[in-house]
């Protein structure tokens, strides 16, 4: 494998896994950008989502029933979540709803323990055959999840951009995660705006947590915890509250990712993930409102 | 006009400590007499006792300071890693930890010495890593602090030469005692106290309300905030070695964030910003998970035998927060302390 064909193999490796994190990160963006929320239970809706699909898949309604009633269930969950968790804790400090949304977090998983076991489940055979299907093209080797993981993340945003600039409900998000006060004032619904933020996000996350799923092939209950992570870092890198911010940190981070275990010798590439962190940090220091966030003052 | 207040040797200051010095003392005494050192009792008091170093040392740091750190697990880690290397007896060494490199196969530390160092080797690193994460507010800190936290947690689980990686690490002396454990705990106390009454623990309360304000006053925000967060990384290695020393065995798994929540959860359900709250809270909280965890395990309920259920006492904690959060979201205490002068009448009441 010559080094410009192993370059276009890792650079598809990247905007693959890269997809992935734009999904989860744009849900915390959109929730982020209205309510300051960093909702760590985000990542849960992805573990819930996968579950979902390995019982549904059981009963023999087929794939696309399957995916339409998982991706409905995870939007219900997220939604509930809003309604019966965060919404009586709007408004208090920062750290009381982080710390809300980490008990959120916690509930979730342990109930999956507790009513199914802490023990991995195989998701093979819950995606259809042909998505694990290897394309060879030349020397670079492109699997059929991967073809579709850039495919679905790219129609999916171009959705949400239609959504927020096109449509009302759209524009009185954009307008809320402006300033939420000034919103209420002019009327708009910030309830049905919040709902729908986290409608939107966590669909978004049930698709990313089967695609994910996917990939690794197997699930268990604590598999939402490294991806939440992984976009909440890559929303950080590119201006957290910005949905372009998120997509374009999600990539940079795959990238990143990607070519930081090719190139790093192979005693090192455990350390992966702790390598994602030590970028955040550098990150947070030097342009701590991201690539593309907007500089926010502290107000006296 | 009255007469300005006679300085007495016992005044509303020194009060608090001497109870509480008293307290301990006749609290130690009388559990090293009457109870059986091994029983379950004595776990469960030691591990109180552990659990209160975390917990007022993480008040320090999240509750007086407004730093609210999600890592703080990650330098109780530290400290039960580096204090077990460093007292292991050789023989273990050479068994457990073969590839260590030989300056650290052939020392083996006392108790204390092992303790102090570890807990100087956090207090380094909380002020390397402080001197970045300082700067951050809000929510952008807290999660830095979990990506300070996954990082350890990753080093712990690939650096097999000194850690055994994700194995248990074992054969670690068992050199923790009641004793130990309550001298920590009035060290902790003592230094947190001195800490928030002093001019310098003004400053924190004065950051933590209202940064910018603070600036405008000539506090140096970094710096006020960089010492609590030390201080604070300082006493929680010392717990974390304490543990390590009593439950002999343990894995990266033990400090992560199952953890780090009920750290979080002791000190919210006490009131943060309030050191007889992070003492009360902690209390309420391990008490209440010993009881779920017996839960778990199965109940006998007359002939009734329950099944055991993984996972309960973390739902039910994760209920209990979420309530206390929307109920009474300053915790027990409120940020307030004990009147200790006030429950002994050495002041009336204003």
């Amino acid at each position: 494998m010559g080094p410009v064909d192993y370059l276009l193999q890792q650079t598809m490796n990247a905007f693959s896994l890269g997809s992935i994190y734009a999904l989860v990160a744009i849900g915390l963006a959109m929730v982020f950008g209205i309510l300051r929320l960093i909702n760590f239970a985000h990542g849960d809706l992805m573990m819930v989502a996968c579950y979902s699909a390995f019982f549904l898949i059981t009963t023999g309604i087929g794939f696309v029933a399957t995916l339409i009633i998982t991706i409905i269930t995870t939007l219900l969950l997220g939604v509930l979540m809003e309604r019966l968790a965060y919404r009586p804790v709007r408004g208090a400090p920062d750290v009381i709803m982080l710390l809300t949304s980490l008990a959120v977090s916690i509930f979730l998983e342990n109930v999956f323990i507790m009513f199914l076991s802490p023990v991995p489940r195989s998701f093979r055979g819950v995606s259809p055959a042909f998505l694990d299907i290897v394309n060879h093209w030349g020397a670079v080797s492109v699997s059929n999840i991967n073809l579709a993981t850039i495919g679905i993340t790219a129609v999916l945003f171009v959705l949400l951009l239609l959504f927020v600039t096109r449509t009302r409900l759209g524009i009185q998000m954009r307008a809320t995660s402006e300033d939420l006060m000034a919103a209420q004032l002019v009327g708009i619904n910030i309830n049905a705006v919040i709902m729908t933020a986290f409608a939107i996000g966590s669909a978004m996350a049930g698709i990313a947590g089967m695609l994910w799923a996917a990939r690794l092939g197997k699930i268990d209950p604590l598999m939402g915890f490294i991806p939440l992570l992984k976009a909440f870092v890559a929303a950080v890198i590119g201006g957290f509250g910005s949905l372009a911010g998120a997509v374009l940190g999600a990539y940079l981070l795959g990238f990143a990712e990607i070519f930081l275990v090719g190139f790093l010798p192979p005693s090192l590439s455990s350390y992966r993930d702790a390598f994602v962190f030590v970028l955040l940090i550098i990150v947070l220091l030097v342009r701590p409102n991201g690539i593309l966030g907007s500089s926010e003052r502290e107000k006296v | 006009m009255s007469a300005a207040p006679k300085r007495t040797w016992l005044n509303r200051q020194r009060l608090p400590l001497l109870i509480v010095l008293g307290a301990s003392l006749i609290f130690c005494a009388l559990v090293s007499i009457f109870a059986d050192q091994s029983s379950y009792l004595v776990r469960v008091i030691v591990l109180l006792g552990i659990n209160i170093i975390l917990v007022v040392a993480l008040n320090l740091s999240n509750g007086f300071t407004g730093v609210f750190s999600l890592g703080h697990v990650g330098f109780m880690a530290i400290g039960a890693y580096v204090s077990s290397i460093l007292t292991l007896t050789l023989e273990t060494k050479s068994e457990n930890l073969p590839d260590l490199p030989a300056w650290l196969a052939h020392v083996q530390f006392g108790f204390l010495p092992a303790l102090l160092t570890a807990g100087v080797l956090a207090a380094i690193i909380a002020w390397m890593i402080g001197i970045p994460l300082m700067r951050l507010s809000g929510h952008y800190v807290s999660v830095a602090t979990l990506g300070f936290l996954v990082i350890v947690h990753i080093v712990l689980i690939n650096w097999t030469q000194f850690t055994r990686g994700a194995r248990t690490f074992s054969g670690v002396l068992q050199y923790t005692t009641l004793w130990w454990v309550y001298l920590w705990v009035l060290i902790a106390i003592y230094v947190v106290w001195r800490v928030v009454n002093s001019p310098y623990g003004r400053m924190l309360l004065a950051v933590r309300e209202d940064s910018i304000a603070a600036k405008v006053v000539g506090i140096n925000v970094l710096r006020a905030r960089l010492l609590a967060f030390v201080v604070s990384a300082f006493l929680t290695a010392v717990g974390g070695g304490l543990m390590a020393h009593y439950l002999t065995s343990f894995s990266p798994a033990t400090f992560y964030f199952t953890a780090t929540f009920n750290y979080i959860i002791m000190l919210v359900v006490g009131g943060m910003g309030s050191i007889s709250g992070s003492v009360l809270g902690t209390v309420v909280v391990t008490l209440l998970s010993e009881v779920l965890r017996n839960a778990e395990n199965g109940i006998q309920l007359g002939t009734l035998k329950l099944p055991p259920v993984y996972g309960i006492s973390q739902i039910i904690l994760a209920v209990v927060f979420v309530l206390i959060v929307n109920l009474r979201r300053e915790g027990l205490m409120g940020g307030r302390e004990i009147n200790w002068a006030r429950l002994f009448r050495l002041e009336t009441p204003s």
